[in-house]
């Protein structure tokens, strides 16, 4: 079975569950492993965060004419070459320094993304944006604020962080990737044109880093692919976890 | 982490009107922290809309020692207690 369909909304809302799903995942590998109790709540509550929104855009997805699943279809009963994520969310949690790098420059990114979704000709999906802007508005400030601390910290922490923004790096491209698909909506003021943010996120992105001190890479590399379906071998291992009990027992109710 | 860490206690004024009231205790390595953690330990549910950080060691506390010479000469003092008003029926949370 496919959902790959004619819909470019449903694709389009679909793409932005599966970030949202991925992201949430991954953050909440963290319950049980956090530094300190205190943070570890604090990440729980940015993994909701994102398990809510991915939850809004498949309600939203699950509604619309073409759909083949329901909400929990969608995130439990679909394969890695379904799933539309950019890659940079399913990327392994890596260290504390690694985590917050990734929700770092995604946060910077969700902001603007949001306030434009908010005002989106799509009435649902206008309605996603503005809830889960001022989300994002709280994970930028958390999320900014350690790569101030970890940057300006100790000789291990400045290390650590400068190892996530340099393995990330190459990631980044892809978040403002856009098809002729995306392109068609954001001509009908659907989508939110991704060219619009990416020099005030470079910038901001740029300012924060060099306030501490660490250093962009040059993008000598770069990879993408997640909005067609593929992936890094990260995803099977994220999602064998994610959908175990459906597959499992097909149905189950809690 | 854990060397750098102070506790902090929380203080959260549930409704516009109210006063700030004790909710419990954290640790982290600076009031900034604390505060975004109180939000994310404290106030998950929506309990708050304000909250205040103070170290525990900035506060200076009664002693549990001091209890007979602090409070034990106010209890034959009934007439200090406003217990002839009768109170409105509108006026709440006293």
């Amino acid at each position: 079975m496919t959902v790959t369909s004619p819909d470019p909304l449903l694709v389009y809302v679909l793409r932005l569950g599966d970030d949202a799903l991925v992201a949430g995942q991954r953050l909440s590998e963290w319950c049980s492993r956090a530094p300190i109790l205190e943070e570890e709540l604090a990440l729980a509550n940015v993994a909701l965060d994102f398990l809510g929104r991915a939850r809004l855009c498949y309600q939203f997805a699950a509604s619309l004419p073409g759909a083949v699943f329901d909400e929990d279809g969608f995130a439990f009963r679909r394969d890695c070459r379904e799933f539309t994520n950019h890659l940079i969310h399913e990327l392994p949690c890596g260290d504390f320094a690694f985590t917050m790098t990734r929700q770092f420059v995604v946060d910077v990114l969700n902001v603007p993304f949001l306030e434009k979704l908010a005002v989106s000709a799509e009435p649902r999906l206008a309605a996603i944006g503005a809830t889960c802007v001022k989300e994002s508005l709280y994970h930028l400030r958390r999320s900014r604020d350690w790569m101030l601390r970890l940057g300006d910290g100790t000789a291990e922490s400045h290390r650590r962080l400068q190892d996530a923004v340099t393995e990330l790096w190459g990631y980044t491209p892809e978040l403002f990737e856009q098809d002729t698909l995306e392109r068609t909506l954001i001509e009908q003021g659907v989508a939110v044109d991704l060219a619009g943010i990416q020099p005030a996120w470079h910038s901001e992105v740029q300012n924060t880093f060099d306030r501490v001190g660490i250093k962009l890479p040059t993008l000598d590399w770069q990879v993408g692919g997640g909005r067609r379906g593929l992936h890094s071998e990260h995803l099977g291992h994220l999602l064998s976890e994610l959908q175990f009990m459906q597959r499992a027992y097909p149905g189950l109710k809690w | 982490m854990s060397a750098t860490q102070e506790l902090y206690e929380v203080f959260v004024r549930p409704r516009r009107g109210l006063d700030h009231k004790h909710v419990g205790s954290l640790h982290a390595p600076d009031p900034t922290l604390a505060l975004e953690y109180a939000r994310d330990v404290y106030t998950r549910r929506g309990e708050g809309v304000s909250i205040w950080v103070v170290r525990s060691c900035d506060i200076t506390a009664s002693q549990e020692t001091d209890s007979e010479s602090f409070f034990d000469p106010l209890d034959d003092k009934p007439y200090r207690h406003a217990l002839y008003y009768e109170l409105p029926d509108s006026v709440n949370n006293m």
